[in-house]
């Protein structure tokens, strides 16, 4: 059940209660568990917001009847995060995710005044008693489309948009750029800060810009399917972000990093409904089912198939790991030991870059 | 440099340029006749949603395009009323039908969200855009052959017509052109009609050519370099499509300086090239000038009412 359809289950249940009073108050014993989420886009941005969305719309399929989600979309980041926050804090909700990483102060805030509910705050670092993250590996996602990239392009040179330098955005382009290299040693990637996650004509001229700079394989980090539409019609192949994007370029989508975080959201549900949710850091990947790989398209040839799912295998595995030592970056410094991985600590700061990035 | 990028260049220019000339054309019209109206984008955007979702669902980018400029017209007479017939402030009025824009957008645009169309095309067959230069030439849709006509209709409209000479003594002052006997609340109706249904295509240019899709705040924000580029221009049209093409060239060889991997200047440094080119361009107008009217229309912003 949904609070779009409020009002109207409002309506039948009054029905329902007023028909049926001699079952007794046992059928209204177990009242539903409120889940309450804000998005900090609206659920039709078919990027982040959504696939938060299509989250939550897994737990009511899981659930059913047992619980009542709700959500308000378009949250600023700041202040107006804590009123949407408090508004599903009174309206019964137990848990409630906060979906953006600039809702991390607001929601450790509500937090405190609200003990007994719990809060979960995706890509942020601040916790409580009653305040857990998450956030998903995106970076293993970039590697398997590294793979596919460095087979399928023929120039050599992938073109990237991305919004911000900030880690998150850095370790993607160099997993990217590290599982390229693997199949294609000279492979290089062109960086353009849009410095924006979002204007669809800006991502568009980019894509343009890196495909008249010699780039045959597209990818971004940015949030609309603008640079996927560029691709297509200037025959080059490109790749999806956040969800499966192939509508918007047939021919030119090979695949796309899929967030899924309805694996997640039924865990985390079903720990509060029999008591053993406990406040953590969790970090998905592929493994985990947070990440996902739409499906390849036909273009994509048997042998970059092949090594993209011997990538997923891996990372799935635990025997391959994106940041695998030994490992240089581009001014020459050692970040990573003959054989050493990088710890998470690591990803999370990460400021340099890989040898072959052009950012 | 080869011939194959370069003309490649010219193309993605003329397109970014393309909708913020329209946009800013027809606020020229309205500015002209003494109104002020900060709605751009939020005109824009309701043409840019009317447009895509008039092609989505009959098939015809035509039509699409018909309905973008009936929106945008509809989205301007809100404003035509409440500051011409109720004499509401024009600055508040133009920053809240932008909200009013951005909102009303989204929510028709709900059921649009992750649809795609066959964006516009070329005007002219392929066989003329064969030659790389030739496509610089021919290889447009027709809204830049029609925003580059539309300048110069305006400009001979407002300096060689009977009405448009009334239309600016309207703008300079209006109270010498109601006694004269001019309607001059309804020279301000059409033009704000005009405005809005340049905008309104301006928006369609991005739902329908640019990026054929719908999402919302498609327009990120081009309705504002619309209105800075009616000051730029000094109120001429000419200078307003030197200036649109100004803007769309510093646009697009950031991202190709980008691209062709300059990485000595900040990302930061080159995304606020546009803005300062446009801050450098309007002092150097204003140095060598007495005053610092920069040759605005004398009745612009003020209501006029018949009293």
């Amino acid at each position: 059940m949904s609070s779009i359809i409020t009002r109207r289950t409002l309506v039948a249940g009054a029905a329902a209660a007023s028909t049926l009073p001699l079952l007794g108050r046992s059928a209204f014993a177990q009242a539903p568990l409120g889940v309450g989420f804000i998005y900090v886009g609206p659920v039709g941005d078919h990027g982040w917001s959504w696939t938060h969305d299509q989250g939550r719309k897994a737990l009511e399929k899981q659930y059913g009847d047992k619980i009542k989600t709700s959500f308000i979309e378009n949250v600023a980041e700041g202040p107006d995060a804590a009123r949407a926050l408090r508004q599903l804090a009174q309206a019964g909700n137990q848990l409630i995710f906060a979906t953006s990483f600039g809702f991390m102060n607001p929601t450790i805030q509500v937090a405190k005044q609200f003990p007994k509910l719990k809060f979960e705050h995706a890509t942020g670092y601040q916790r409580a008693e009653n305040v857990a993250t998450y956030n998903a590996r995106f970076y293993e996602g970039r590697a398997v489309i590294g793979t596919i990239a460095g087979h399928m392009s023929k120039s050599g040179q992938a073109g990237y948009i991305a919004s911000f330098p900030i880690p998150e955005v850095v370790m993607g382009i160099n997993a990217f750029t590290l599982a390229a290299r693997k199949v294609n040693p000279n492979f290089k990637t062109k960086v353009i800060w849009a410095s924006t996650w979002y204007d669809p004509a800006k991502e568009a001229d980019a894509a343009k810009a890196l495909i008249d700079q010699g780039a045959d394989v597209i990818t971004q980090h940015t949030d609309s399917p603008a640079a996927l539409q560029a691709a297509e019609q200037r025959g080059v192949f490109a790749f999806g972000q956040a969800s499966d994007m192939s509508a918007f370029a047939p021919k030119a989508h090979l695949s796309a990093i899929v967030d899924d975080w309805s694996g997640y959201y039924i865990k985390r549900v079903k720990d509060v409904m029999d008591g053993s949710w406990k406040s953590g850091d969790v970090w998905g990947g592929i493994k985990d089912g947070f990440v996902k790989l739409a499906p390849f398209n036909a273009a994509v040839t048997p042998a970059a198939r092949a090594a993209a799912e011997e990538v997923q295998k891996g990372i799935v595995a635990g025997t391959l790991h994106p940041f695998t030592g030994e490992l240089k970056d581009q001014k020459g410094v050692l970040r990573l030991k003959s054989g050493e991985t990088a710890s998470d600590e690591m990803l999370s700061k990460m400021d340099w870059y890989v040898e072959g990035v052009q950012a | 440099m080869n011939s194959v990028i370069l003309v490649s260049i010219i193309m993605t220019l003329v397109a970014a340029s393309t909708p913020i000339l329209l946009a800013a054309l027809g606020e020229l019209v309205v500015e002209k006749s003494g109104v002020l109206n900060l709605g751009v984008e939020g005109m824009m955007l309701t043409g840019a949603v009317a447009g895509f979702a008039v092609a989505f669902s009959t098939g015809s980018v035509a039509l699409g395009l018909v309905a973008s400029v009936i929106a945008g017209i509809a989205t301007a007479m809100i404003f035509a009323v409440l500051t011409l017939s109720l004499t509401a402030n024009q600055v508040a009025t133009g920053l809240a039908l932008t909200i009013f824009g951005v909102g009303a957008s989204s929510l028709i645009g709900a059921g649009f969200v992750g649809r795609t169309i066959d964006r516009l095309g070329p005007l002219f067959p392929e066989v003329l855009a064969s030659h790389p230069w030739l496509r610089a030439l021919f290889g447009h849709d027709i809204i830049v052959y029609l925003s580059l006509a539309l300048v110069l209709g305006v400009s001979v409209f407002l300096r060689r017509t009977r009405a448009g000479l009334i239309l600016r003594a309207v703008g300079e002052n209006d109270a010498s052109a109601h006694a004269i006997g001019y309607p001059v609340i309804g020279i301000r109706y059409a033009a704000i009609a005009f405005g809005g249904a340049l905008a309104g295509l301006g928006g369609a240019y991005f739902s329908l050519a640019l990026t054929p899709m719908w999402a919302d705040r498609l327009t990120a924000g081009r309705g504002w370099i619309a209105l800075a580029l009616v000051v730029f221009s000094a109120w001429k049209p000419g200078r307003l499509l030197l200036g649109a093409y100004l803007f769309g060239a510093v646009m697009t060889f950031e991202l190709q300086a980008k691209a062709a991997g300059i990485t000595w200047l900040a990302p930061e440094v080159l995304a606020m090239a546009p803005y300062l080119a446009t801050i450098l361009v309007l002092t150097m107008m204003s140095l060598g000038r007495k005053t610092g009217r920069l040759d605005a229309p004398a009745c612009l912003g003020k209501p006029f009412s018949v009293s």
